[in-house]
């Protein structure tokens, strides 16, 4: 499957070099972090040294190179959302689910991610689930959120 | 879809258009941009899209969904025509009573209207709203009477008529004359004379040549450049347009964030529309000039936003800056003549050339024409976007339309230009805000992100913030700025976790100086000035740090202590049960107790705790 999606996000862009950013953009889209073997497959379609694939790789934000979890939890830690205590939902998210900004829980169901700016600055602070922005959140309305994930998760596999 | 081939076919296509539009007597307006989203405006456009057509009379509305009006904190905002209603905070259980007494009868429903925090009163029109009555809105305006996804909808209020008249009747030398006499500055922080730009990308004898639109809104706490792109995408491409016919370029690009999904769509979806029109491609208007366009998505790293960082990240490599010592506009990207200008700079040009130099620049002060839009956020009532002329007070901006303290707490500080710029007390509020005065005055003006701080925020934990961000954003190509910045932070760091001393204060000034003169690009150049500015006029809270070990806002971890007052705690049990880190126990109905040791001092129990027993000493 996986290489059937490469495929289509290489077309029409095999030996541009120029045309790297782009491609890691959906890689990332469609995989949800850039594994390893796809840099190499990348590098050689694109031409590009597999050293400066990498190295782009980890230079943005926007790339990761470890697998994400099934919820990701952006929280916005731009100015405006920092002067409304989002370093209080940090603090929330860390307790609850005891990993950092940038880890994925051992169970792989949330990886918690902060982000510089979401632009949504007058409704701060804005967290983001999964793509579906939350305005003026709380710490009690983060755990809930984080809470009934959790809940449904239960629902799914009762044994598990 | 028939193609535009010269101007007469757009004053035709325009006349339609219009004609199509009148046969609604009525129409609605929702706000549709990331900050209405977020306050689920998604279900209530989905909803009224639901509702209108089975009524009798549903052909006669015109349902818009627009880009972001710029009243963030009111939304999702709704406006209704004819009446020019607003309606905020709108939901899908009010959209049957909305559609059943405001459309049918033109009914006001008094709890959906607006209600001035200032003087208690409700406002049943948009326009007497004072959040909108005391700005200017000559960009932002557009953006409720256009559907980002129809390019008609731009076309009916006379889009691309100042493209139709430029290539007709304007020779390139005379646009940049034009825009010369305007007066127009960068928009996106520099404040370099956008004319200067394109004389010398367009007197480089080279075929080869680029057009840029930066929209790498990296500042954190600004957004203007997110709501024009996704509102009014189609002003920024004609921007573009004739920007590129007056520098001789074929190709352009726009450089968005990433973080911004629907500004990327819509942008996106606003060059094939474009494209199909024939207003991007070969031999626009008949007049020869060809131009096309793409979409280039940046990777989250500030630095991009700095002219020859982003061209490397345009060209598909690491997004490290370069010297400047020979101009982008004379080699840019892949060495080419390019100019680099942001959204709100291309989006002026159209007006500029439609009404004039002299219109334009009948706004502003001296050195700092036109207007500029600004993100009002922090701690002040009326939050979002405004645009104002240049040179309007600090205190208009942040008093009359942003209606002051949020709660309650006096205002102390204004941030301006993000990590790049400073914080200007609020003694200093009577100044105009342009270019000039701001960077005098020790801040910037920036993008345009205008943070309001009051009593609660610590003015050495906003320069712990920027420094934090500064470090983790520095590409670390040049010592002064990965070390240096690095230092500072470190400083900073010691002060606000009580082991600060006197001449840590030298220490940091010496090292800013560094730091400024020595750096090789931008963010490096003015990473100093959040430190700087604080230092300049918050010296007090820096003392206070150092030689008190006292917080004067109770911010900074490392000073406070938290305690629940015995006589105040009634027992409910909320903050155990919200406590993230087990830091408090207590049985039900008895005081409650917080564990010193494994307190973190997050403060997630005050908000929780209803009787307001949990102290910060």
């Amino acid at each position: 499957m996986s290489s059937t999606n490469l495929e289509t996000i290489l077309e029409g862009r095999r030996s541009q070099p120029h045309q790297l950013i782009e491609v890691l953009q959906d890689v990332q889209d469609v995989y949800g972090y850039i594994p390893k073997d796809v840099m190499g497959t990348v590098a050689k379609e694109l031409g590009v040294p597999l050293m400066e694939v990498f190295r782009a790789a980890r230079f943005y934000k926007a790339f990761t190179l470890k697998p994400r979890g099934k919820n990701v939890i952006t929280i916005c830690t731009g100015t405006a959302c920092h002067v409304r205590g989002s370093n209080l939902l940090i603090d929330q998210v860390q307790g609850q689910l005891r990993v950092k900004p940038g880890d994925t829980t051992a169970d792989g169901l949330f990886t918690v991610e902060c982000v510089n700016c979401v632009g949504a600055c007058a409704l701060g602070p804005v967290v983001v689930q999964n793509g579906s922005y939350s305005n003026h959140m709380t710490p009690g309305k983060l755990r809930k959120a984080i809470d009934k994930v959790k809940r449904e998760k239960k629902e799914e596999s009762p044994h598990a | 879809m028939p193609k535009i081939k010269q101007a007469g076919d757009l004053e035709t296509l325009q006349r339609k258009i219009r004609k199509a539009q009148k046969k609604f007597p009525k129409t609605i307006t929702i706000c549709g941009g990331t900050g209405c989203q977020a306050s689920k405006a998604g279900e209530v456009i989905e909803k009224i899209r639901e509702v209108i057509p089975k009524q009798a009379f549903g052909k006669d509305v015109y349902i818009r969904s627009t880009g972001c009006h710029g009243f963030c904190e009111q939304g999702p905002i709704m406006v209704l025509e004819p009446g020019n209603i607003l309606y905020c905070h709108v939901t899908t259980e009010d959209i049957e009573e909305i559609v059943a007494k405001t459309i049918r009868r033109g009914e006001v429903i008094e709890r959906l209207l607006y209600t001035d925090p200032v003087s208690g009163n409700k406002k049943v029109k948009e326009k007497d709203i004072p959040f909108y009555l005391a700005q200017d809105r000559r960009l932002l305006n557009y953006n409720r009477l256009v559907d980002p996804g129809n390019i008609d909808d731009y076309i009916a209020i006379g889009g691309y008529m100042a493209l139709a008249k430029t290539l007709g009747s304007i020779k390139p030398e005379a646009v940049i004359e034009e825009i010369n006499a305007s007066g127009l500055r960068g928009r996106g922080g520099g404040g370099f004379p956008t004319g200067h730009k394109w004389t010398e990308c367009r007197e480089e004898p080279v075929d080869e040549k680029y057009v840029i639109c930066n929209a790498d809104e990296g500042d954190p706490g600004a957004y203007m450049d997110r709501c024009l792109l996704e509102g009014n995408p189609h002003l920024v491409i004609e921007g573009l347009l004739i920007g590129a016919w007056a520098v001789g370029a074929r190709q352009g690009y726009i450089y968005v964030r990433k973080e911004y999904p629907l500004a990327v769509k819509n942008a996106k979806f606003a060059i094939e529309q474009a494209r199909k029109y024939g207003l991007l491609g070969e031999n626009i208007f008949g007049s020869g000039f060809s131009f096309d366009l793409e979409v280039a998505r940046g990777g989250g790293a500030f630095v991009c936003g700095e002219s020859t960082a982003l061209m490397a990240s345009v060209e598909g490599k690491v997004g490290e800056p370069r010297p400047k010592d020979i101009h982008t506009a004379k080699e840019g990207l892949w060495n080419k003549p390019t100019v680099l200008n942001n959204v709100e700079t291309w989006a002026n040009v159209p007006s500029i050339m439609l009404n004039g130099a002299s219109w334009f620049a009948a706004k502003g002060t001296q050195g700092s024409k036109g207007t500029k839009i600004f993100a009002l956020t922090g701690q002040v009532k009326n939050t979002g976007l405004v645009e104002v002329a240049m040179g309007t007070s600090l205190h208009n901006i942040v008093f009359d339309i942003g209606g002051g303290s949020k709660n309650g707490k006096a205002i102390k500080a204004v941030q301006t230009g993000g990590p790049s710029g400073g914080c200007l007390p609020a003694s200093h509020f009577q100044l105009p805000v342009d270019f000039d005065t701001l960077s005098a005055a020790g801040s910037m003006m920036g993008s345009g992100g205008m943070v309001v701080m009051d009593e609660g925020t610590c003015m050495v934990d906003v320069a712990k913030y920027f420094l934090n961000f500064l470090q983790d954003e520095s590409c670390g190509k040049c010592v002064p700025c990965r070390l240096g910045v690095e230092r500072m932070l470190e400083i900073v760091t010691d002060i606000t976790e009580g082991r600060g001393t006197a001449e840590h204060i030298n220490l940091l000034e010496d090292l800013a100086e560094t730091v400024g003169e020595t750096s090789l690009c931008g963010l490096g150049k003015t990473a100093p000035n959040p430190v700087l500015s604080t230092l300049r006029y918050f010296q007090d809270e820096y003392m206070a740090h150092i030689n008190e070990k006292h917080c004067p806002a109770g911010v900074c971890k490392a000073l406070i202590q938290y305690a629940v007052a015995a006589e105040k705690c009634n027992g409910c049990g909320s903050c155990k049960r919200a406590c993230p880190h087990g830091a408090i126990t207590g049985e039900k109905k008895q005081v409650h107790v917080i564990d010193f040791e494994a307190c973190r001092k997050c403060g997630i129990c005050i908000g929780e705790c209803k009787p307001g027993a949990i102290m910060v000493n």
